[in-house]
């Protein structure tokens, strides 16, 4: 036994005072009190560090409240019934098809007619012209300035012939041009990389519409066939909209979310 | 009808011996210069019993004609023209017999073995049917005809959930729609209102099975139980049926003609058992245990034999008495989802006929007997047949009395096969497959009849009309279809869901359509 152990072995032996507890209780009691008194009498440094102690304590107390108060909650949700229906022959397959199925529930059709408009990226900062274009100089003195080369991402379509480059005012670099989109769809919580069909709305300027640039905000049309959509009349979907969330020319990639 | 001469030699025990040469010594050019045949009416039920005499007819002899003579005095001695359906080499006659002789065996020839048969007919003299009398098959067809339903009269709201099941009540009075939304609504047809919502469970109603004398509704959930309900008045015959450990996957009752008060019901479970409930004492009354996986669904045959199936691959058939498991069946390479057999639309009808008429308590008895008579006259002399469909992408058609190898394995489907479905006369059996089609099977032989292709979602359930001459598809792709079984094609489209449709059942009557699904809305067909 270590030497100054003797207090504990004297416990063990004999067992505590008759108004050990009641004690101890009262001193918990006050200690509050006592903290107060510490926290007003300290200054300087040993102030300083006291109540960062005290802070982090308290922000530890307040998280282990929040996570007594979450478990209550999940306990009143035991007695509801789950959404999501299936029938009993869907039951083992569930997960296996359920990330591409797409349906139009009454709840997707609602909001639909309400806020047709409503979209992820309502407003979008306008870019100036300088940004948008490169210009480039032509003419064997290259004092000609009236060709611009677009800075931003493009889609341009499959059935599309470049004028004589002599005479071609907006120039698409190749490299920044798309075909494919990784499309979001916002219920189910999953993506599918799908082919752009073409851009529906630019909202910086409609000259960038008809060219095709993709700019955070833009509307595009993207080819859903491979999720199969259908409409309430049994028809498949192929064509639907979806809004771009992000830079693609900083990202070198298109992310959409579907508008549904 | 005067070309008809009726042979007073009995040729029976000759003509059967020679059923099967007939085919490899009559060629086509033969047939086609042969003007008359001589025939035979054979009975299809199983027994192959010949009626009447041989006969001879002429080689354009047309369905029509064939009906008359076989509803004749010298045959069937009918008061009435019933219809009946004629088939040669199991190839059905739609116009002549000399066209459908000539397909049947076109059909029967490779092109390898058609183009030898052509040069040795040039030299050769052949036998043909008079020396064995050509066998016509016939069965009988339904009396009544099911009027194709065209147009949605209902949509009933009340739901709150997808509906997951709905079937109609043995007497096509009302229609019971189990729901994730915990209840059972019973709806009544005539006013196409509703009855009673049955609230009592406590998690999603996955299986609604009325019982045989329309008395009672029995409904398994995902949380384990099984509760009865009284279809007239809405409430608990007793108390919950608890006892399983997973959820409910299917219900089956005791057949009307074993025992008229309906009592005992059997429930199969994702915990691997089947139960046999007694319902009057809200108790169970044993437990089937065997299957290694989650048994998928259950029947209760018309002779005490309890089929099922599961996701262990296997089929297993159950004594009731003896409480015991009697054989079981190997065949398929993966889970096994659904089971159909052969009688199961005259056992699901019960206690009535095509009439509907009324049930009375003091008639249970009568009604018993009539029913055991509807029994018998469907199986014919025939064993219980079942059909099995799997994950596998087949079928497998069983008669587990005789053997416990399957008859005909069924390929062709490209996806899961989720759902199959005997005709209510036995003969044909429709399956749908997770790859967009539904398909229909011979029953006798398990023969590929057709493909009815058109939805663009999978399939999830079919249904047959009473005179299977019409059979009801839904999908995922949010319609229902009705094809016409004739000719294979596409009668009407069912639009109007506004998702999934879980559940399809045309009503015992024929007047109505039931189909829910996942927006919650039950819809009523009609003509």
């Amino acid at each position: 036994m270590p030497q100054n152990e003797h207090i504990e072995q004297h416990q063990r032996r004999h067992g505590h005072k008759p108004d050990h507890w009641e004690v101890q209780r009262k001193k918990e009691a006050r200690v509050h009190k006592n903290r107060s008194k510490m926290a007003q009498k300290l200054f300087g440094l040993k102030a300083k560090l006291y109540n960062k102690k005290r802070y982090t304590e308290k922000v530890q107390m307040k998280k282990t409240m929040k996570m007594h108060e979450q478990k209550n909650t999940e306990e009143k949700n035991d007695d509801a019934i789950p959404g999501g229906a299936v029938p009993v022959y869907l039951l083992d397959r569930e997960g296996m098809s359920r990330a591409k199925i797409l349906s139009n529930t009454i709840k997707q059709k609602r909001k639909e007619k309400a806020g047709k408009w409503a979209v992820p990226v309502p407003k979008v900062k306008a870019l100036t012209e300088d940004q948008m274009f490169t210009i480039v100089r032509s003419g064997k003195r290259k004092k000609k300035v009236w060709k611009r080369m677009i800075n931003k991402v493009s889609f341009v379509g499959e059935n599309f012939t470049r004028k004589p480059p002599k005479y071609e005012r907006f120039i698409r670099p190749m490299a920044l041009r798309f075909k494919k989109a990784h499309v979001t769809h916002p219920e189910l919580k999953a993506t599918f990389q799908l082919p752009i069909i073409g851009v529906k709305k630019n909202p910086q300027s409609h000259m960038y519409t008809t060219l095709g640039v993709i700019t955070k905000g833009s509307v595009i049309e993207v080819n859903v066939s491979d999720l199969g959509l259908v409409t309430p009349t049994g028809k498949v979907v192929w064509g639907k909209y979806a809004q771009v969330t992000n830079n693609p020319e900083l990202d070198g990639c298109i992310n959409a979310v579907l508008l549904v | 009808m005067s070309k008809r001469k009726i042979d007073d030699v009995d040729t029976t025990n000759e003509s059967s011996s020679k059923e099967n040469t007939l085919g490899s010594e009559v060629t086509p050019s033969v047939i086609e210069q042969e003007t008359k045949y001589f025939v035979e009416l054979v009975k299809g039920d199983g027994s192959s019993d010949k009626v009447g005499g041989t006969l001879e007819v002429d080689a354009h002899f047309e369905l029509k004609q064939l009906n008359e003579l076989l509803n004749s005095e010298h045959f069937l001695n009918n008061d009435q023209q019933l219809p009946y359906s004629f088939f040669v080499n199991d190839v059905e006659i739609k116009d002549n017999i000399r066209d459908t002789l000539m397909k049947s065996i076109q059909d029967q020839l490779t092109p390898q073995a058609a183009k030898k048969l052509k040069q040795k007919e040039k030299g050769l003299n052949f036998v043909s049917t008079q020396d064995a009398p050509l066998r016509i098959t016939f069965f009988p067809q339904a009396l009544f005809r099911v009027r194709p339903v065209t147009r949605c009269t209902a949509s009933l709201p009340g739901h709150s959930e997808a509906i997951l099941s709905v079937s109609f009540s043995p007497d096509g009075t009302s229609v019971a729609s189990g729901s994730g939304d915990a209840t059972v609504r019973l709806w009544d047809l005539n006013t196409e209102m509703p009855q009673h919502t049955l609230q009592g469970h406590t998690h999603w109603v996955l299986c609604v099975q009325w019982s045989p004398d329309g008395k009672k509704v029995a409904s398994g959930g995902k949380d384990n139980i099984v509760k009865v309900w009284w279809a007239s008045n809405g409430k608990k015959t007793g108390k919950a049926l608890k006892g399983h450990k997973k959820w409910v996957t299917g219900l089956a009752w005791e057949p009307f003609h074993a025992d008229s008060s309906c009592r005992r019901l059997a429930s199969c479970s994702k915990d691997e058992t089947i139960r046999i409930w007694d319902v009057s004492l809200s108790k169970c009354e044993f437990t089937l245990s065997g299957h290694s996986k989650g048994v998928t669904s259950v029947k209760w045959g018309g002779d005490g034999t309890i089929y099922s199936c599961a996701q262990d691959l296997t089929v297993r058939l159950w004594n009731v008495d003896s409480k015991s498991c009697t054989k079981i069946l190997h065949g398929h390479a993966h889970w096994v989802n659904h089971m159909t057999m052969s009688t199961e639309y005259i056992l699901r009808k019960g206690a009535f006929d095509h009439e509907c008429v009324p049930l009375e308590d003091d008639k249970l008895e009568e009604r018993r007997v009539e029913a055991k008579a509807r029994y018998d006259d469907v199986l014919g002399k025939n064993p219980v047949r079942l059909v099995t469909c799997s994950d596998d992408h087949t079928l497998i058609l069983w008669e587990p009395a005789v053997s416990d190898k399957p008859i005909a394995r069924m390929t062709g489907h490209q996806g899961i096969v989720n759902h199959v479905l005997f005709s209510p006369d036995g003969r044909m059996v429709a399956s749908a497959s997770f790859d967009k089609s539904i398909k229909v099977w011979d029953a006798r032989n398990g023969k590929f009849m057709m493909t009815l292709r058109g939805h663009v979602g999978p399939v999830y359930q079919v249904s047959w009309s009473g005179d299977s001459r019409l059979l009801v598809s839904g999908s995922k792709d949010s319609t229902a279809k009705v094809w016409d079984l004739s000719n294979g094609r596409l009668m009407c489209d069912l639009p109007g869901h506004y998702d999934e449709v879980f559940s399809v059942d045309w009503s015992p009557d024929g007047q109505r359509v039931g189909s829910g699904g996942k927006d919650r809305v039950l819809k009523i067909w009609r003509q």
